[in-house]
C-alpha cells in the first residue's frame, strides 16, 4: 500500500534517488509552463498572463483528486501522507511578505532555480537574494521565535477545520478552480497585450 | 535551435499535478524548493562558521548533515529537469527577464531585493509556493490554503508599485 516509503518498500537511500527523479519531472514541467521566465510569472499580477494561476490550480486539483481517489479504493493510506502543519499568524504574514517578494523579484524559489539554470541572469541574482534573505532570517530568528510559532494548530486540514468530510471540500476546490480558469481566460482576453 | 512556444498551462499543470501525486504515492510527502535552499545556506555556514551555525537556534535545526535530505536531492533534480526542458525547447540563453521600460541594472537590483524579501517570507511561513501552497493545497492543509491566498494578496498589492519593471 502507498505511500510506499512509509510502508517500508524501500529505504532512505532509494528515496533520495526517487527524489532526484521526481525533481527532474518537477523542473521539467515548471520550465515547460514558462516558469523559467520572470516576466511571464509577474504578468500574472497585472491580469495579462494568468499562467501561474492556471498551472497551479490544475496541479493542485489533479494531485488532490488523485490522493482522494487512491485512498477511496484503499490503495493509499492518507493518514501517512504529510500534511503541512498550520501556524496561522506566521503563515499569513510570511505569505504576504513572500507575495511582495514575488511581485518585486519576479520568481518564487523553485522557479528561480529553473530560471537560473536556463540562463536567466535575473533568476541567478534572485536566487542569491533568496539565499541571503534566508540567512538574514536565521540571524534575526531569536527575536521573533515566538511569532514564528504563533497560531499553531497542528496538521489540520480544511475538512477537519470545517467539520465536514473531504468530498464536499474537494468539490468546492474543483469548482473554485474551474471558476478561476474561466475568469483567468476572460481576464487574459481583456488585458493581454501580447503573447509572452 | 529555434525557440519553441511554452506548452499549454493546463497540460503543464496536469504534468505538475501528476508529479506531485507521484511524490505522495512513493514517499508520502510533496514537493519543495525553499527548504533545500535553506539547507544549502547552512552547509555554507558549516564550512566557514560551524560554531555560529550550531549556536543559532534556527540554523541548528539543519546543522547536522544539511545536504543529506530528500528535498536537496529533489532540488538537484529540479535543476536537471529545468535544464533538459529548456534545452529541448531551444530556450537556453543568457538573458534578463523584464519589461521594456526598466534598465538591466535596475532589474537586477530588484531581483536581488525581491529574492531577499522572499527568502525571509518563505522561512517565516515554513515553505514557499511549492512546499506549502502547492503541496499543502493538494493535501487540503488549512495553512497551505491560507498561505496561498496571502501570497496572491501580497503580490497583487505590490504590483502597482513595480509596474514599470514588468509592463
Amino acid at each position: 500500500m502507498a505511500p510506499f516509503y512509509k510502508f517500508g518498500f524501500f529505504g532512505e537511500q532509494t528515496s533520495f534517488v526517487i527524489a532526484l527523479l521526481i525533481g527532474i519531472s518537477f523542473g521539467f514541467w515548471l520550465e515547460r509552463a514558462g516558469f523559467g521566465y520572470s516576466r511571464k510569472l509577474a504578468l500574472q499580477f497585472y491580469f495579462r498572463d494568468m499562467t501561474v494561476l492556471k498551472v497551479m490550480f490544475t496541479a493542485i486539483i489533479v494531485a488532490m483528486v488523485g490522493l482522494l481517489y487512491f485512498s477511496l479504493f484503499g490503495w493509499l493510506d492518507l493518514s501517512k501522507v504529510y500534511v503541512n502543519p498550520t501556524y496561522l499568524g506566521a503563515m499569513v504574514v510570511g505569505g504576504l511578505i513572500l507575495g511582495v517578494g514575488f511581485a518585486i523579484g519576479g520568481y518564487c524559489p523553485g522557479t528561480s532555480m529553473v530560471g537560473a539554470i536556463t540562463g536567466r541572469i535575473d533568476g541567478m541574482v534572485f536566487l542569491l537574494g533568496a539565499l541571503f534573505g534566508m540567512l538574514v532570517f536565521g540571524e534575526l530568528f531569536p527575536g521573533f521565535e515566538e511569532f514564528f510559532n504563533s497560531g499553531a494548530m497542528g496538521h489540520i486540514t480544511l475538512p477537519q477545520f470545517f467539520g465536514v468530510s473531504s468530498g464536499p471540500i474537494a468539490l468546492a476546490a474543483v469548482l473554485m478552480a474551474v471558476g478561476m480558469f474561466i475568469g483567468g481566460e476572460w481576464l487574459e482576453k481583456k488585458f493581454a497585450k501580447e503573447e509572452v | 535551435m529555434k525557440e519553441q512556444k511554452y506548452w499549454s498551462p493546463y497540460v503543464s499543470g496536469i504534468g505538475l499535478g501528476l508529479t506531485l501525486l507521484l511524490a505522495f504515492v512513493m514517499v508520502g510527502r510533496g514537493l519543495g524548493a525553499s527548504g533545500a535552499m535553506m539547507r544549502f545556506d547552512v552547509w555554507i555556514l558549516n564550512l566557514f562558521a560551524p560554531q555560529h551555525a550550531a549556536s543559532n537556534p534556527y540554523f541548528a535545526r539543519y546543522a547536522q548533515s544539511p545536504l543529506s535530505n530528500w528535498l536537496v536531492f529533489e532540488a538537484i533534480g529540479v535543476l536537471i529537469g529545468g535544464f533538459l526542458s529548456g534545452a529541448l525547447g531551444g530556450r537556453l540563453k543568457l538573458a534578463i527577464g523584464k519589461g521594456p521600460q526598466i534598465s538591466n541594472r535596475n532589474r537586477l537590483i530588484l531581483a536581488f531585493v525581491g529574492g531577499s524579501i522572499m527568502g525571509i517570507g518563505a522561512r517565516l511561513a515554513r515553505g514557499c509556493t511549492s512546499g506549502l501552497a502547492l503541496t499543502g493545497g493538494a493535501t487540503l492543509s488549512l495553512g497551505g490554503w491560507v498561505f496561498m491566498f496571502a501570497v496572491f494578496a501580497g503580490a497583487y498589492a505590490t504590483a502597482w508599485f513595480v509596474r514599470k519593471q514588468w509592463i
